[in-house]
């Protein structure tokens, strides 16, 4: 493409606007960590007077920080693998196989995106109690539960994803391994999941994300032993105190781990989305 | 394989395949297996609740019968009609909240979609320092929605916020020191932290697509003589058609079932005029105890969503048509 | 014909193997054994606690050294819990829902009429009642509020607490006000005086968010005014005249009156205000009395302020000067180990404890006995007593208590919002607004 002058001027004018709108908010966020709790709660300073770096010691104090991190990141990884898991059998079988109920089963799937998270909360919830009354495995309070819900939730979106992605993957391949006596999943194994990675890849961080900020369910399904990051963060507001610094701080530590997954997976994202989603 | 070999293979494949289902036992009910897992989580998590949810939505399930379930009497379609009472203050409420949601919900779409594309337009050209903007551009949705939603509420404080402090004390745009979690504002303020966490997500799917357009389309128009607009206009809107078929209803059903935004936002008494609809019926159920007309009102929404999306389908005709 | 593992299909089994795995050893938490009656020695009870002090960690190390004394005397265990009000309904709401909850649990005591109509938690009378020590060891005015009028009640007090006038003795001594105001109308000038806002100075402050305080002063303020917010047959009477006059009252401080920081329209959070008045940006503030225990976390000295009684309406009645507030603590009906939950009802509820933690909380103890105990006859605290005593009434107790303070308290909100970002509000504005309110209460049901 040719690049006149006026038109780097408006690359230059529109890149400059969108980095501010992005900057603003994680500037204050990463300023206000390493402000004085006096400073944080008074006027609004864009230089702080006073640098301190203790909030980053205080938030493990203030609250079971740690804890609520092993929480969130055991929750979050065990959902991811076993979501990526049963969406890549499903896709397979969507993408390969014509089957009676294929058609429900898909658009059921979809479907699910529409169902407001407040109208099965407390039935989910009273299910999770009987389980457990009637067969034992404990659903509340424990981390099977929020794995079992969270790796559902992100299911729908991640076989949507895949089954586009399988599809744009010519057959050739595996039916070769088909007559050299490959079983379907082992083709699935052998062939189609190596070339799928990034599109693997792709899904695999949705989920992650899906699972490490979810907020309604997990105010309802976790104990104190269980406690997300997402219901644990709020614990920094106290009965006289917000610790706002402390907050900020606590918020960077969370967002690392899923942000630098992200970006470090984000060519692959791209891709994935490239060949997979976008042909829906 | 080229289509000759492919085509002297063919029915030699046919007839390995043939003998190879009879030896792989139950091939014609691997496709069944292989849903299965999915089937059952779908079952357990969303399906048998929403359906028990629906149910709830024909008892009387208030605080007296939360200990008791079975023993909540039937009520019949008594919770639709107060819920559909748009004379009765419930009624009415819940109107309004469908108002600002459905307001709330195009105005986010609309910026979110436009942001995405221009992002995704000035970094899809080569420049030096590109990845670094698409690196940035993308944390805001990579963010958990709780930290996004403190960092943009800590900001929204009157006196003490990094936007008063802004366009109040240091550019002087406005002099009346305004509110933002208050009246009218909060409408602005809402919108303005869904879009910031919303954005990336069309900037992303919007940039795969337009990496899916080949050059040459730009370069035969560039030869052609068209400008930028007109490239932009009869190129690259046309091809990101199926791209932006399906990000709108995503975003559609995301932005319009919205909780944890105005939930961490406002918490349980969001002003009236960021009443957004999830978080509405939210607290007219588990604040008042009141599941029964609680789950009603998250039926009629689910119907709502769902009558959008088949006639959102039928008129756009997406996810249907061809394979590009 | 053996096919090869593939690294990549070894790297997915062993993936999910290990999830699999994972998930498998985390079911099954055990619940303890323990079977009632008999001696309770050896059990282990769980216990939700509210947050009392100014941070959860302090809560956590006044309640382990209040239930080492409890071990150390009955050798009964007790994993506890705080949890910040923000969720502590919820967690009662689920816990009521699934029949799955601690042993003993504290609730805030407006929410005891509500938590009564579940019926799920065990009710206080005869032997259960005896043996946590019998209804006389508590002061009236705190069981008055624990439950609806003629019914058993299913929580007692635990800790009381009460409203009052906090003033600055400095920003006083300046302004040349030598004591704090008695009526409503010196409440008002006082203020004034002490109003600058060109100097960031307010004369009050309060938080105009918080649905709580607001439905606490629109009951308190309509109850000097003559009026209830429910008639005797249990109607609801939101917009009578007294309460339209006492709401008014009280959204005029932002609106005509403007000696609040406008600012605080928005505030909600329990903070702001009390962090406000403690840097001397207000001169006064009207606040239970567990805000010493703030104040003193922002630096405010006992020697800097003074608690008055809370100023009464010119020419009332009825000089009420609070809600009947304070902590209730109730057993789980479905508890498993009721005898044991009794017993450390019964000591929390003792002389000896009522005085060590009412003192660290800064709250009133709820039993006679510990109330002349000389660590509560600190003029601050024998204003608060006094007040708790003399001028307390209940808020309504009835079945949809929850849904009352939502209503009137969201009512308010969104009045002292109009004067704010307006300027004033009308009386007919403020009629309207809680003739709305007044429709919900009644679709709700009223006040059966």
């Amino acid at each position: 493409m040719r690049s006149s002058l006026s038109s780097k001027a408006s690359r230059v004018a529109g890149l400059a606007i969108l980095s501010f709108v992005v900057i603003f908010p994680l500037y204050t966020i990463v300023i206000s960590s390493i402000k004085p709790l006096g400073d944080v709660r008074g006027t609004f300073e864009w230089i702080p007077s006073h640098v301190t770096f203790r909030p980053y010691v205080e938030i493990w104090k203030t609250i079971p920080l740690a804890h609520y991190f092993v929480n969130s990141l055991f929750i979050s990884v065990a959902a991811t693998v076993l979501s990526v898991a049963v969406a890549i059998f499903a896709a397979y079988s969507i993408s390969r196989y014509r089957f009676r109920g294929r058609g429900t089963f898909s658009t059921t799937v979809l479907a699910t995106q529409m169902f407001p998270g407040i109208l099965f909360l407390l039935p989910l919830f009273v299910i999770f109690v009987n389980i457990e009354k009637s067969i034992g495995i404990q659903l509340y309070g424990s981390y099977t539960g929020l794995i079992i819900t969270y790796l559902t939730f992100s299911l729908p979106f991640s076989i949507w994803m895949l089954v586009g992605y399988f599809e744009a993957i010519p057959r050739d391949l595996e039916e070769a391994a088909l007559i050299d006596g490959a079983t379907p999943v082992g083709a699935l194994f052998r062939i189609l999941i190596p070339i799928s990675l990034p599109g693997i890849a792709a899904v695999a961080i949705f989920a992650f994300i899906t699972a490490w900020g979810e907020v309604l369910f997990a105010s309802v399904l976790t104990t104190d032993k269980t406690m997300t990051l997402a219901i644990g963060l709020r614990n920094y507001a106290s009965q006289s105190n917000v610790f706002w610094n402390q907050l900020m701080a606590a918020s960077i530590v969370v967002s690392l781990p899923v942000v630098l997954a992200f970006l470090a997976l984000q060519r692959y994202i791209v891709s994935g989305l490239t060949a997979g989603g976008v042909k829906s | 394989m080229s289509v000759a070999e492919k085509n002297a293979v063919a029915p030699a494949l046919e007839g390995v395949r043939r003998r190879r289902s009879s030896r792989w036992m139950g091939r014609r009910r691997l496709p069944y297996l292989l849903i299965l897992p999915a089937v059952l989580f779908e079952l357990l998590i969303h399906v048998i609740p929403l359906l028990a949810g629906i149910g709830i939505s024909f008892l009387g399930l208030s605080q007296f019968f939360i200990r008791n379930w079975t023993a909540a009497p039937v009520v019949g379609l008594d919770n639709y009609k107060v819920a559909l009472d748009f004379g009765s203050p419930i009624g009415h409420g819940l109107l309004h909240s469908f108002a600002i949601t459905a307001g709330f919900t195009a105005l986010v779409i609309g910026v979110s979609w436009a942001g995405g594309l221009a992002a995704a337009l000035l970094v899809n050209s080569e420049f030096r320092g590109r990845n670094w903007f698409r690196t940035l551009f993308l944390i805001p949705y990579a963010l958990p929605v709780y930290v996004a939603v403190i960092a943009w509420s800590f900001m929204f404080d009157r006196d003490n916020g990094a936007i008063n402090r802004l366009l109040v004390d240091d550019l002087h745009v406005v002099s009346h020191r305004p509110f933002w979690l208050l009246g009218t504002n909060a409408f602005w303020s809402i919108v303005m932290t869904t879009v910031w966490r919303l954005w990336p997500f069309a900037f992303l799917m919007t940039l795969a697509g337009l990496q899916n357009i080949p050059k040459e389309v730009y370069e035969a128009a560039d030869l052609d003589g068209a400008g930028r607009m007109r490239q932009l206009r009869y190129i690259t809107l046309p091809m990101l058609a199926p791209v932006t078929g399906v990000l709108i209803i995503v975003m559609f059903l995301w932005t319009f079932n919205e909780f944890n935004t105005p939930y961490v936002l406002f918490g349980k008494a969001p002003p009236s005029s960021a009443d957004l609809l999830s978080l509405h019926i939210y607290v007219n159920s588990f604040i008042d105890l009141n599941f029964g007309l609680g789950s009603a009102m998250s039926v009629l929404l689910l119907i709502f969503l769902m009558l959008s999306t088949l006639i959102y389908l039928r008129v756009f005709k997406v996810g249907g048509g061809s394979r590009a | 014909m053996r096919v090869r593992v593939s690294r990549a299909r070894a790297f997915v089994w062993a993936a999910l193997l290990a999830a699999v795995l994972a998930v498998v050893a985390a079911c099954g938490g055990g619940g303890d054994s323990g079977g009632g009656g008999g001696s309770i020695r050896g059990q282990t009870i769980t216990y939700w606690a509210s947050n009392q002090g100014a941070s959860i960690q302090q809560d956590n190390e006044i309640l382990r050294k209040a239930i080492a004394r409890f071990t150390k005397q009955t050798g009964v265990k007790v994993n506890f819990k705080v949890i910040p009000w923000s969720d502590l309904f919820t967690n009662i709401t689920t816990a009521v829902t699934s029949g799955k909850g601690p042993d003993v649990l504290n609730i805030g005591n407006t929410w005891s009429a509500t938590l009564q109509s579940t019926g799920a938690f065990e009710p206080f009378e005869g032997s259960t009642l005896n043996a946590v020590g019998g209804k006389s060891k508590f002061l009236s005015s705190s069981w008055s509020a624990s439950g609806k009028p003629g019914q058993t009640p299913t929580s007692i007090p635990l800790y009381g607490l009460s409203y009052g006038l906090f003033y600055n003795k400095q920003l006083f001594q300046q302004a040349g006000i030598s004591s704090p105001p008695k009526t409503w109308s010196e409440f008002v000038a006082d203020a004034k005086k002490l109003n600058n806002p060109s100097k960031g100075q307010y004369g009050v402050a309060l938080e105009g968010a918080s649905i709580t305080e607001n439905a606490h002063w629109a009951f308190i303020l309509g109850r000097q005014n003559g009026g209830d917010l429910f008639d005797k047959s249990g109607k609801p009477t939101f917009d009578s005249p007294p309460i339209v006059k006492a709401v008014k009252d009280y959204v005029d401080l932002w609106g005509t009156d403007k000696v609040v920081n406008p600012s605080s329209a928005q505030w909600s959070d329990g903070t702001q205000a009390l962090a406000s008045f403690a840097k001397g940006k207000a001169a006064m503030t009207m606040w239970q009395n567990n805000a010493e225990n703030n104040l003193r976390t922002n630096g405010m000295k006992r020697s800097e302020y003074g608690v008055a009684d809370v100023p009464v309406v010119d020419g009332s009645n009825t000089p009420i000067m609070t809600h009947v507030a304070g902590i209730n603590i109730s057993i789980f009906k479905n508890s498993e180990h009721k005898n044991a939950a009794l017993a450390f009802v019964k000591f929390l509820t003792s002389q000896g404890e009522q005085v060590k933690l009412n003192e660290e909380y800064g709250s009133l103890p709820v039993v006679k006995s510990a109330q002349q105990d000389p660590a509560f006859k600190t003029p601050t605290l024998k204003t608060f007593n006094q007040i708790l005593a003399k001028h307390a009434q209940p808020m309504p107790l009835i079945d949809q208590e929850g849904q009352m303070e939502t209503f009137i308290g969201d009512a308010v909100k969104q009045l002292i919002a109009k004067a704010t970002t307006r300027g004033s509000v009308s009386e007919a504005d403020v009629k309207a607004q809680l003739s709305e309110a007044n429709q919900k209460m009644q679709a709700a049901g009223g006040g059966g």
